[in-house]
């Protein structure tokens, strides 16, 4: 309570402004915080300017290539289809094969790292941590080590896919976990049932349609993320992405791209009525 | 057992749907889609060296390489992880900015209804294409090196907020506009005193949210020359410096726990007020 009284280190510095009220009361008027925040913002505008050699006459000098290159994007060469199509497949089975086993291997972690099910603190603790190491890795870099630990190929790639579905799904879940009526769980202790007896009974039914929708939005996230894999090694779209960009095929580039947003579309649609049945 | 169980517990468990057909044809939809995308993923062991890689990497991460993690030098770690963060910095404020307007014109209260969905057609373009690609794309515009970066997150990014944008503007409260229209405010009154205060927090809040999304995907456009510490990353992997690449992994692991955990707490304080 002590701490909540304390004045902030802001309002010692910069005095708040003073107004009697006509009926002779006083008020505070904390000085507004908005200025000091501008200029830290604007320092720190600046310097990542410096760094990142910030330059916009370059920029607006070759712009003029964008259009170029977004032009020839915007003209698929559709002959070039026959060779996205078996890649493409590649692609969907990576994510699909991926997202399950992520989402599989994700539900027992996410139950160990709830703090309302699992009332042991140092696995709950070491549980937490190593979902949080796992999702601050970029997939990207989970395919590039694993193409070099398991041979070049897709078993990378869905390697890659799982490790970061399952720590994402993991935390979703046990976010949501924490947010359930504990009601009947306790009622099924009291009846004697060991924890995971009355986990699965009484929180199960809770958590499944949360747990579905995760796995839903993992699985459309990874079709997206999966189709680069491939460009460190680890299967799918992304070896063609990088064969036709270092050729500067961007007619062919286009064509993956367009079969790449159709099949994201199609899925997004998928996903929006298997979500509207679920509900 | 029956005749122990409430009459009435029994009569509810017969009244529930029965949907075991439904169920088990949903579950052998799913098995068959697995067993068919398990076809072609062949497990082909181990390579030659791949256990000692992992055994090194993990090994590296616990004991970094000081020379390049106390380097301050364009090459060693601390100059990396900055450029890093500028790149997103940059990107993020940039696209934060051009999300303004694309999203006010997406919007279905704002403007006609065809109008907004060319906007949103060039989101989900925007969205679809993955930021490889566009990292792929800008580095013939404006060169290998940081710059591009910071132009291609700006793009990427746009995607997304605008995405959230949109939701925080169709849930503008219009009655707060009304009572100033009422009060005799002109629209510049109106936007001032109406529009941004309902928007502001939602609109930093997102914008805080995509920096840690950009400072993560900015760790791996590096690979494709957009600068950042994805390149030297890729260099110490392929070249096998496990020590290198493992005190990489450890910072790259603490920095983006570090600003996820401090973006939580802005955003915390944005959603809840100040406390």
């Amino acid at each position: 309570m002590a701490k909540k009284n304390r004045t902030p280190l802001f309002d010692r510095i910069f005095k708040p402004e003073h107004i009697v009220l006509d009926n002779g009361h006083t008020v505070d008027r904390p000085k507004s915080r908005t200025p000091l925040i501008l200029v830290a913002f604007l320092i720190i505008v600046f310097i990542s300017m410096q760094t990142t050699n910030f330059n916009l006459p370059r920029l607006i000098s070759r712009i003029g290539q964008f259009p170029v290159i977004l032009g020839q994007i915007f003209t698929p060469n559709l002959h070039y289809f026959d060779k996205v199509i078996p890649l493409l497949i590649e692609t969907m089975k990576m994510s699909i094969v991926g997202t399950v086993v992520g989402c599989i291997i994700g539900l027992p972690l996410a139950i160990l790292a709830s703090s309302n099910i699992n009332k042991n603190k140092p696995t709950l603790l070491i549980c937490r941590f190593i979902l949080s190491i796992l999702r601050s890795i970029p997939t990207l870099i989970y395919a590039t080590v694993f193409a070099l630990i398991f041979n070049l190929g897709a078993f990378a790639g869905t390697a890659a896919i799982a490790i970061f579905t399952l720590s994402i799904v993991a935390k979703m879940l046990y976010e949501a976990i924490e947010t359930i009526d504990m009601g009947p769980f306790e009622a099924m202790q009291s009846f004697g049932a060991t924890t995971l007896q009355s986990f699965w009974t009484a929180c199960m039914p809770q958590i499944l349609p949360q747990y579905f929708d995760n796995c839903l939005y993992c699985f459309e996230m990874n079709v997206r993320a999966s189709s680069i894999l491939g460009y460190v090694g680890a299967g799918g779209l992304g070896i063609l992405i990088r064969e036709r960009t270092g050729y500067r095929q961007y007619h062919d580039l286009g064509t993956i791209l367009l079969t790449l947003f159709v099949v994201v579309w199609a899925i997004d649609q998928l996903n929006n009525w298997i979500r509207s049945k679920l509900s | 057992m029956s005749e122990f169980v409430n009459n009435n517990i029994l009569e509810k468990l017969r009244a529930e749907p029965k949907n075991l057909w439904k169920r088990l044809l949903v579950t052998a939809i799913v098995i068959a889609v697995v067993i068919w995308g398990s076809t072609s993923i062949t497990y082909n062991g181990v390579t030659d060296k791949g256990a000692t890689i992992a055994i090194n990497i993990i090994k590296g991460i616990l004991n970094p390489e000081t020379a390049t993690l106390f380097n301050l030098g364009p090459n060693g770690v601390p100059y990396l992880v900055l450029e890093t963060m500028a790149i997103a910095v940059l990107g993020t404020v940039i696209g934060a900015l051009l999300a303004v307007p694309v999203s006010f014109l997406a919007s279905t209260n704002i403007v006609p209804k065809p109008v907004a969905m060319v906007f949103r057609a060039l989101i989900m373009l925007i969205r679809t294409i993955p930021s490889l690609v566009w990292a792929l794309v800008w580095v013939r515009v404006t060169g290998p090196g940081p710059f591009c970066g910071v132009v291609t997150q700006s793009v990427c990014s746009i995607g997304m907020i605008s995405k959230m944008y949109i939701t925080a503007i169709e849930n503008l409260d219009t009655g707060v506009l009304e009572s100033l229209d009422a009060l005799g405010c002109n629209t510049f009154e109106k936007i001032r005193c109406g529009v941004i205060p309902q928007l502001m927090a939602s609109f930093v809040s997102t914008a805080i949210y995509r920096f840690d999304i950009n400072l993560k995907d900015a760790t791996t456009l590096g690979i494709v020359g957009a600068g950042g510490i994805g390149f030297p990353l890729q260099e110490a992997l392929g070249s096998g410096k496990w020590k290198r690449v493992g005190s990489f992994l450890l910072v790259l692991i603490i920095v983006v726990l570090v600003f996820e955990w401090i973006s939580n707490q802005i955003r915390n304080r944005l959603a809840r007020g100040r406390s």
